[in-house]
């Protein structure tokens, strides 16, 4: 009990069947999985081992067939079309492997349009937008458009979006995928940074082993079930600041 | 709220050209439709609209003023004894042959009044005076149908029904449904273009005195003159439109044409609004996703609507005015009143809205987990 109450998400005998043909797909079978704040968790799996389905049900994206999913300490399952919404903007940011920009907003407007959600005055979002920007070192790209970025810049974008809403579960989807490895690991030090600096509990669906050492924990799901759940070694923070100095700034 | 909505709809030039050329097409043809309506229903009453009179007494059974029938203008007395009854006039209004200088012949509607009386004198004159009908053989007619008619000028004569005609003057904007022009003259000279009796009439006007009640005066005439109908003026006036734009179908052509404008303007629309809106469905499963309720992808559509409605609409009217302008100086005018300009609005907000409902359908069955496939 006293572990649901610190664990940012808790999912407890989790099964996800997806309804096709007369049978179905059983996507996920009986998964148990704490994610705690300031845990960098790692989801690793070959295609179609249910890691995705696992990430999305823990987004309050998809439903579970059964079982027990806790989202800041709230029972995810059950929850209406209108709650789960809700929930997501309250306390979930998410990164998008094709980061899911809109191409006719600039930058900044992309990150507005979060805070525009979470209720936040247009004056108040545009400048929460530009400070976020900063953040992410895109201070000066406010007012470019996703077409002018570089794919690192657009994930860097993505990244300040999700952290617009303030939540305390980032949920990333192969962020590195489109990116080269230079700048997969500049995203990958900003993730590390978002839970180890900021408390934030973030967890990312990957199959890039080049990312493997900035893992705190590493799930690896194999025909939905969690084949092994290991604490990962801790990458010594003085090498990333000394590699990549320009990603830790601004996450303080 | 950023530009989502804006920056949507003017992102893909192309789309926005077919949407707007859609809703402007459809304003146009809403507009001219209507308008054509508004002009026909406008002529086939024309003459019992500015008659001036309150009562028209025609013989039993005349469904409109083109079907009049001559009854004896004896009965112009009797109505004159009526309590209640200020002034009363014989009109008529009956068809004949107007003969050009080229021997062609025309058909014109004669309008046959009494020039010392105030009801149904012709209007908007342009040039001449309604006295002048007082000289030998005269008539008004409209400036419109001086073409048609073959008059170049006052003073030029020509013959109707086999009599003498000069034309002194012309009156603007007095149109005839039917296409054959209304020739103002004074009675005696109409009884002769009509070939009707001397002691013949075909309507009889009747202007209530002030202060009497005209169902009361109507009941008054109906029990003391025999064998004819009173009407009200705007009763036989919505009889002679009904006829004309209901039985006949004429309106009823007009009016499907103005309903299939505004089907063709939906149908455009809303295939495009829907195509915007899939171009963008990764976007709106992305705004899913981060927490958006559905009404707030909603509003992005409806706003996308709400702007091109706004924009085709001032592009459609600055056409439309073109259009109704021009109409002016034909035979079948384009009428569109303010409150029409205004109602238009409020029809292409609706039609524009009502599309985008297509396209919301859309959205609500997006599954924000399509955000991370692929």
């Amino acid at each position: 009990m006293e572990s649901n109450m610190q664990s940012a998400i808790t999912v407890q005998k989790l099964t996800k069947n997806y309804e096709e043909g007369a049978t179905g797909t059983l996507a996920l079978r009986g998964v148990d999985l704490d994610v705690h704040p300031g845990e960098l968790l790692m989801l690793m799996g070959p295609s179609g081992s249910g890691k995705t389905t696992l990430l999305s049900i823990m987004g309050c994206i998809l439903t579970a067939t059964s079982g027990s999913v806790r989202v800041a300490g709230r029972e995810v399952v059950g929850l209406n079309e209108k709650q789960l919404p809700a929930l997501r903007l309250e306390h979930i940011g998410f990164v998008f492997q094709g980061f899911n920009l809109f191409p006719t907003l600039t930058a900044g407007e992309n990150v507005e349009l979060m805070l525009d959600l979470k209720g936040v005055s247009t004056a108040k979002a545009k400048k929460r937008s530009q400070e976020l920007l900063e953040q992410v070192g895109l201070g000066e790209k406010y007012s470019a458009f996703p077409a002018d970025l570089s794919g690192g810049q657009k994930q860097r974008v993505a990244i300040a979006r999700a952290l617009a809403g303030d939540p305390g579960i980032i949920l990333a989807d192969e962020p590195t995928a489109a990116l080269d490895s230079h700048t997969g690991r500049n995203v990958m030090e900003m993730m590390s940074d978002l839970a180890h600096k900021r408390q934030r509990a973030v967890v990312i669906v990957t199959h890039d082993s080049r990312v493997l050492n900035f893992a705190d924990r590493i799930v690896r799901i194999e025909d939905g079930a969690i084949a092994s759940n290991t604490e990962a070694e801790m990458v010594p923070a003085g090498v990333l600041s000394l590699n990549q100095p320009q990603a830790a700034i601004g996450l303080v | 709220m950023p530009p989502l909505a804006q920056r949507n709809l003017f992102h893909d030039k192309v789309r926005l050209t077919v949407t707007l050329t859609g809703i402007v097409f459809s304003v146009v043809l809403i507009v001219v439709q209507l308008g054509l309506f508004l002009g026909f229903t406008t002529a086939t009453s024309n003459l019992i609209d500015h008659s001036g009179a309150d009562l028209w007494i025609t013989s039993k059974n005349v469904p409109y003023v083109e079907q009049g029938v001559a009854f004896s203008e004896r009965k112009l007395n009797q109505v004159r004894a009526v309590p209640g009854v200020a002034d009363a006039q014989k009109l008529i209004a009956r068809w004949t042959q107007w003969k050009r200088h080229d021997g062609g012949q025309d058909s014109v509607q004669i309008v046959g009044i009494n020039v010392d009386d105030t009801l149904e004198r012709p209007w908007n004159l342009v040039q001449g005076r309604v006295e002048d009908l007082k000289s030998p053989d005269a008539v008004i007619l409209d400036e419109l149908y001086k073409q048609k008619l073959g008059v170049t000028a006052v003073g030029e004569v020509f013959e109707i029904g086999g009599h003498r005609a000069r034309v002194v003057g012309f009156t603007h904007g007095i149109r005839s449904f039917t296409t054959s022009p209304y020739v103002f003259t004074t009675f005696k000279n109409a009884q002769n273009y009509t070939s009707l009796r001397e002691d013949q009439t075909m309507f009889i006007l009747v202007k209530v005195a002030p202060g009497a009640s005209l169902e009361q005066v109507r009941r008054d005439l109906l029990n003391n003159v025999k064998d004819v109908e009173v009407f009200k003026t705007s009763e036989f006036s919505r009889m002679t439109t009904f006829y004309w734009m209901f039985t006949t179908g004429a309106g009823v052509a007009v009016l499907i044409a103005a309903v299939l404008g505004l089907v063709v303007g939906f149908v455009v629309v809303a295939q495009t609004i829907y195509a915007t809106t899939v171009d963008h469905i990764r976007e709106y499963g992305t705004l899913k996703a981060m927490g958006a309720p559905n009404s707030y992808v909603y509003k992005v559509i409806m706003k996308q609507a709400a702007i091109a409605a706004v924009m085709g609409y001032v592009l459609g009217m600055i056409v439309s005015v073109f259009v109704v302008n021009g109409s002016q100086k034909g035979g079948a005018a384009i009428l569109m009143p303010p409150s029409m300009a205004v109602g238009m609005f409020f029809l292409t907000l609706l039609m524009c809205v009502g599309a985008a409902l297509v396209s919301i359908n859309k959205v609500t069955r997006i599954d924000p987990a399509m955000v991370f496939k692929g």
